[in-house]
């Protein structure tokens, strides 16, 4: 499957980038090319301009900033497994960097890349969306910063306009009483997942005062629990609590079918990933 | 034969492997042939349509496009072929051409082809052709092939119906009703590809001044392709030449001859250069042979004593568009109903299989062909029975697992048995794998809500399948092996072998069994295969033939070879033939003391025979053909095992760990052996947890490897190998073929230890694959039958 | 014919062909590129490096796993045009530095390879393995090469060259 003609450009600068955004062809973005490649070698996607952003130096790196930790377009998937910022501050993303593919795809994938390529049952998006990150959107307009929880709107769809570079994402340095869970149903080791769950509590004791659940996979985008965090703050842990708000997160849950299965197969295997992951979260 | 002299039984590393981990494999893409030019083909998008008008004028047009070229325009090369066999004349074939003329029948199936200077620019061409399509009413499941009026898969057949084909052994209705347990359960096998990591690839030149036509070839079967090349466009034999080089996996897919890869030949007689195909990863989902696809009925019943007294199957298999060239498709559907009970005396048989016709990729061998489903019936019928009679599995089994042997007998199937050693396999399983701890740590597991299973699967197999498979069916097909050896001036040897290795090792083993007959390293034998204009005629590698029948052929050439050369040798040293030995390129004495060399004497040979006293020199080359002449084929018997770990709530399952039991005779190269059954072992779990082609609206909507799961490293378990060893009679070699035991017997262990774990619940699983929504679904439906006031389960 | 200009550069036309320079198995190298061409497709027809494989030309299979800048990715998911001033190491380049001949020999002993197609790429995944963990578990090292898709072994053997190469690497270190 070869892919069909399109001209390439690599910029040197972000504003260089956004030049070629804006001009009118239809462009797309190469970062790590993990998701990018497949679908031009088998004509899925068939832009006219190809921009390469891998050289640019301003979109490399992370950083501890102001409470957040910065992770730029640039940031390859291997590198975040491996940081040692992450692993302190955003223990979410490490836990799940562990489903995320494969060792040669996490040396050239991205995080951004992930985000912008919005494919449902990946990890990354549903981290950002459980942490509710700020993904920075450029363009020759200027930045414009957009809560994770708005940025993700369907099935490979997102808040980002055609003409906007998505150049780095924030993600919020974790709070000593926070704990956080994560755990997916995957076919395989490194598949993108069937069902997933990622979650981050506020815990006093076995006490919720917040619970961020989100529910991955099952939908056209990661599903923010309402229900989950409605019974569960305020109340202890216990396993009827666990059931009653898995229970409620299987009700507000509109699964679609695809070859993982029915929706109400993801249902039941939401409610029993869900009771374990905050089974975890408590206990430790 | 000199005491250090001990090769075949040994564990030889390859001597191919060193190049392949170097990367320095040579396979059909690999091939640099001057100017060599692209095809790609534009392909079906429907299961079933009319192609009504089409237009290859903007295609032409295109940069780099050398040629365009339609079914008819093919046709008047190579005409449509027809699937035949002389024994079974109610099977019926549509002709079916290299490239569409009119009807498709099958989304995938090429229509068009284009050629260019580049595969880009190629595939950029076949987006410019313009089709008109008319949809057709289309076949997509087995049912619907049987329905009142179904409409035809091809509008050549007046039926959809393949295949109708019974076995009965003893009254088998009297049978099951006088049993004391009777069982009975469905199964339902989803369809499978055997997916080789190298695609299809086929490189064809044509010498218009010679008339030659030499094709490189992913294939496994070099000369039914040069029958069929011949056969195809008026060529005669000797100017055509297959030649397979290295072959990146096979598992029977490349067995056969497809139409894509008929037209690329058909094409290179016409242009001035050498053209080449490689399927892309999505063309090979949608083109290469598929298998698997049926559902049956299972039926058995034990006496008083748990003795097996009647086995009953009738099952529906689903074909393809076409009866798969030359072999036809019906393979798989007979062996999975022939093979039934195989490992049993069971007293009545039963055994029904209809096959049908879809508007689906054709179906065709793959590993196993058939067995695997045979043996997946049979092993869950046993278990599910075991259940019913309240004993133990293993106890079952040992009850009534067939003794057979020495005279060659047939099961109820028809299936010839020269030997078993079911219970001596059994017996080491139990032992190895401590079953009977397993039990307890089951037992005790279960208390605590883990759901483990154990599952058994038994299995006799057919391999080294002789002529007479094919010869009476009126198939071109060469089913004996053969080994040209030749004593060369260096003392080492050449041996051209019609067997051909796709990676399994065979021309290792070959190479072991002569050396060790001449005194010589492995290294020392120069193995030629793959190439019609090299090797002797022969068959070369399917159902689990290459060192047991070639293997017998390089024994019996090597053997006539050394007595050639020791005679020559006893000429020259005025010495008794019996009282000489070969031994590191050296011919020994009485003592052990070397008198010549190998290279010595093939000096004499060649510059002095005159100073050689014998009447007649006897050749230092021989070539072998081997027949086997009293068996049919080799029977083999085994026996596997499975520990699997069911999540309930999520309907996972991990297999935790794998044993497999073989009897494949002498054993050349065990580690090559070994290999070749967790290679199989590994299949047969891809097939019982992953692998299925899913169809929506006739089209097949995960036919890529995304989405098409085969089993990964991760998921996967060790597996332990073990044997025990009774050499068939047949040949002097001992040796039955081993190539397919790994996947006939572990669907159905994995089979029976997923419905082991879900016993507890209630829930049996009676679909391959066990996904997790399967597994989920019949827990769900055994927890409502037993919620119920009243219920029968 | 046009290099790439280092300001702001133009685009490259989809019918323009580039020279590109990088560093191929050691060695500085040039060739013309498309920009729609892979680089597995580029090392194996304009190098003739055909021991990278292409399985599947979507990034799941695993057979055309290289070292770019010494880290192991898919040549498939490349565009030939990104390898312009990069370190580029192939299964023939790594083989001839014998900094994974211990490797190789353990497969080929272990019968680690049958049909061969996988093996470069899967002997470029081990070897970053064994470079980041000298002592891996046999779980570890099935997760890790389970981006490298086999037919052929079912795996077992592969684990056990990998182990047995870790293994030894270990004592030659403690001996020396």
């Amino acid at each position: 499957m070869t892919a069909a003609a399109f001209a390439y450009v690599r910029p040197t600068s972000v504003e260089g980038v956004l030049e070629h955004l804006d001009s009118g062809r239809d462009v797309t973005i190469l970062a790590g090319g993990q998701s990018l490649m497949p679908s031009l070698n088998m004509r899925l996607s068939t832009p006219e301009l190809v921009v390469d952003i891998n050289r640019i130096e301003a979109l490399r790196g992370i950083e501890q900033r102001n409470g957040y930790i910065r992770i730029g377009a640039l940031v390859r998937h291997a590198e975040v497994a491996s940081s040692d910022l992450v692993s302190r501050h955003v223990p979410l993303i490490a836990r799940a960097m562990r489903h995320v593919a494969h060792p040669a795809i996490r040396n050239r994938g991205t995080t951004c890349g992930s985000l912008a390529n919005a494919d449902p049952a990946a990890e990354m998006p549903a981290c950002a969306v459980t942490l509710d990150a700020t993904l920075v959107l450029l363009s020759r307009r200027g930045r414009r910063d957009v809560p994770a929880r708005e940025f993700f709107l369907g099935l490979f769809e997102t808040a980002r306009q055609d003409n906007e570079l998505l150049a780095e994402v924030l993600f919020p340095v974790a709070r000593p009483s926070e704990r956080f869970g994560f755990d997916e149903v995957a076919t395989r080791h490194g598949d993108f997942a069937a069902v997933g769950v990622a979650a981050r509590a506020t815990l006093a004791s076995a006490r919720f005062d917040a619970l961020d659940l989100v529910l991955f996979a099952c939908e056209s985008r990661p599903l923010h629990s309402a229900a989950a965090a409605e019974i569960a703050v305020g109340q202890s842990w216990s396993p009827a609590l666990g059931d009653a708000i898995a229970t409620a997160v299987a009700a507000e849950m509109e699964p679609i079918d695809n070859l993982h299965g029915r929706g109400d197969t993801k249902r039941k295997q939401a409610r029993t990933l869900i009771t374990r992951v905050l089974e975890r979260i408590v206990h430790g | 034969m000199h005491p250090e002299a001990r090769i075949v039984g040994t564990s030889q590393p390859r001597q191919t492997a060193r190049r392949f981990a170097a990367g320095k494999g040579q396979y059909t893409d690999d091939i640099v042939a001057a100017r060599v030019a692209h095809v790609a083909f534009l392909r079906s998008p429907y299961a079933h349509a009319r192609c009504l008008a089409l237009d290859l004028a903007a295609a032409r047009e295109a940069p780099g496009v050398i040629a365009a070229f339609s079914g008819a325009d093919i046709a008047s090369l190579s005409p449509p072929w027809t699937t035949y066999l002389r024994r079974l004349p109610s099977h019926r074939s549509a002709p079916q051409p290299a490239l569409v003329i009119d009807e498709a029948c099958w989304q995938g199936e090429a229509v068009a082809a284009i050629v260019a200077d580049t595969r880009a620019q190629a595939e950029d061409a076949v987006e410019l052709i313009t089709i008109e399509w008319q949809e057709l009413p289309a076949i997509n499941t087995i049912e619907a092939a049987l329905d009142d009026g179904a409409a035809p898969v091809h509008s050549a057949l007046a039926s959809n119906l393949a295949l109708d084909h019974s076995i009965t052994d003893g009254d088998i209705d009297a049978a099951f009703a006088q049993a004391h347990t009777v069982v009975s359960h469905r199964f339902v096998f989803g369809r499978q590809t055997g997916v080789s990591l190298e695609p299809r690839t086929i490189l064809a030149q044509f010498e218009p001044n010679l008339g030659e036509l030499t094709v490189y070839q992913s294939h496994q079967a070099p000369f039914q392709m040069r029958d069929i090349y011949a056969a195809q466009l008026g060529l005669p034999l000797d100017k055509v030449r297959v030649i397979v080089p290295d072959v990146g996996g096979a598992f029977g897919l490349k067995l056969h001859a497809y139409a894509d890869e008929m037209a690329v030949v058909a094409i290179a007689t016409r242009l001035d250069r050498p053209v080449k195909f490689v399927a892309s990863r999505l063309e090979s989902f949608v083109t290469d042979a598929h298998a698997r696809e049926a559902e049956a009925k299972g039926r058995i019943a034990l006496d008083a004593d748990g003795k097996i007294t009647a086995l009953d199957i009738d099952m529906l298999s689903g074909f393809g568009a076409y009866s798969c060239y030359p072999r036809s498709s019906v393979g798989e559907a007979l062996q999975a109903i022939q093979l039934g009970g195989a490992p049993y005396h069971v007293k009545a048989f039963r055994g029904r299989v209809r096959g049908v016709y879809q508007n689906k990729v054709p179906s065709g061998a793959y590993r196993g062909v058939g067995q695997p489903i045979a043996c997946a019936i049979t092993e869950q019928l046993i278990d599910l029975a075991a259940k019913a009679a309240g004993l133990d599995p293993a106890e079952l089994r040992a009850r009534n697992l067939r003794r057979a042997g020495p005279s060659p007998t047939r099961t109820a199937g028809g299936v010839v048995i020269e030997t078993l050693s079911l219970h001596e396999c059994l017996a080491a399983l139990r032992q190895h794998m401590g079953y009977d701890a397993l039990r307890r740590e089951q037992a005790d597991l279960r208390a605590r809500g883990i759901w483990r299973g154990i599952g058994l699967s038994a299995f006799v197999e057919i391999t080294g399948v002789g002529p007479g498979l094919y010869g009476p069916q009126g198939l071109n097909i060469s089913a004996h092996e053969a080994c040209r050896v030749s004593l060369q001036q260096s003392g080492a040897v050449r041996c051209e072998t019609s067997v051909t290795d796709q990676g399994q090792g065979t021309l290792e083993g070959l190479a072991q069994i002569i050396a060790e007959e001449l005194g010589l390293g492995p290294a020392d034998i120069h193995m030629i295969a793959g190439d019609t204009a090299r090797t002797p005629y022969g068959g070369g590698a399917w159902a689990s033939r290459g060192l047991a029948l070639g293997g017998e052929a390089a024994l019996r050439a090597s053997r006539k070879l050394r007595a050639h050369i020791l005679a020559i040798a006893g000429a020259l040293l005025q010495t008794d033939p019996a009282d000489l030995s070969l031994y590191g390129g050296e011919i020994l004495g009485k003592t052990g003391a070397a008198q010549i060399t190998l290279a010595e004497l093939v000096d004499n040979v060649r510059f002095r025979p005159d100073t050689i006293p014998l009447a007649e020199l006897p050749p230092l080359e021989v070539v072998e053909h081997f027949v086997p002449r009293t068996l049919p084929y080799l029977a083999t018997n085994g026996i596997q095992a499975a520990l699997v770990e069911v999540d309930a709530g999520l309907g996972t399952v991990r297999v935790l760990k794998f044993w497999v039991v073989e009897d494949c005779g002498r054993i050349v190269n065990p580690q090559l052996v070994d290999e070749q059954i967790r290679g199989g072992v590994v299949q047969g779990i891809g097939a019982a947890l992953y692998e299925h082609c899913a169809y929506a609206d006739g089209q097949l909507i995960n036919g890529s490897l995304a989405d098409y799961p085969l089993p990964l490293a991760s998921e996967m378990p060790d597996i332990d190998v073990l044997h025990v060893s009774t050499p068939t009679r047949e040949t002097l070699l001992g040796a039955r073929g081993v190539g397919e035991a790994g996947v006939v017997g572990s669907l159905g262990a994995t089979w029976a230890a997923v419905n082991d774990a879900l016993a507890p619940l209630g829930a049996t699983v009676t679909q391959q694959p066990f996904t997790p929504e399967h597994i989920l679904d019949r827990i769900e439906a055994a927890q409502a039958n037993a919620a119920k006031p009243c219920s029968t389960s | 014919m046009a290099s790439l200009p280092k300001a702001e550069p133009i685009p490259v036309e989809a019918d323009e062909h580039v020279q590109i320079a990088f560093t191929l198995n050691g060695v500085s190298v040039q060739t013309d590129v498309l920009p729609r061409q892979h680089l597995a497709d580029v090392l194996r027809q304009a190098f003739r490096l055909t021991g990278t494989h292409l399985g599947c030309e979507q990034g799941v299979c695993g057979a055309c796993n290289i070292l770019v800048d010494g880290k192991v990715a898919r040549a498939c998911l490349m565009l030939a045009i990104q390898a312009d001033g990069a370190d580029i190491c192939t299964i023939e380049g790594l083989t001839d530095s014998g900094i994974i001949a211990d490797l190789q020999e353990a497969f080929v002993q272990r019968n680690a390879l049958q049909c061969g197609f996988c093996t470069p790429g899967m002997l470029m995944t081990a070897h970053e393995l064994l470079k980041q963990e000298p002592a891996p578990e046999r779980k570890l090292i099935r997760e890790t090469i389970s981006g490298n898709l086999c037919r052929c072994t079912g795996y077992h053997a592969i684990i056990d060259a990998v182990e047995s190469t870790a293994r030894a690497r270990r004592e030659a270190r403690d001996a020396s």
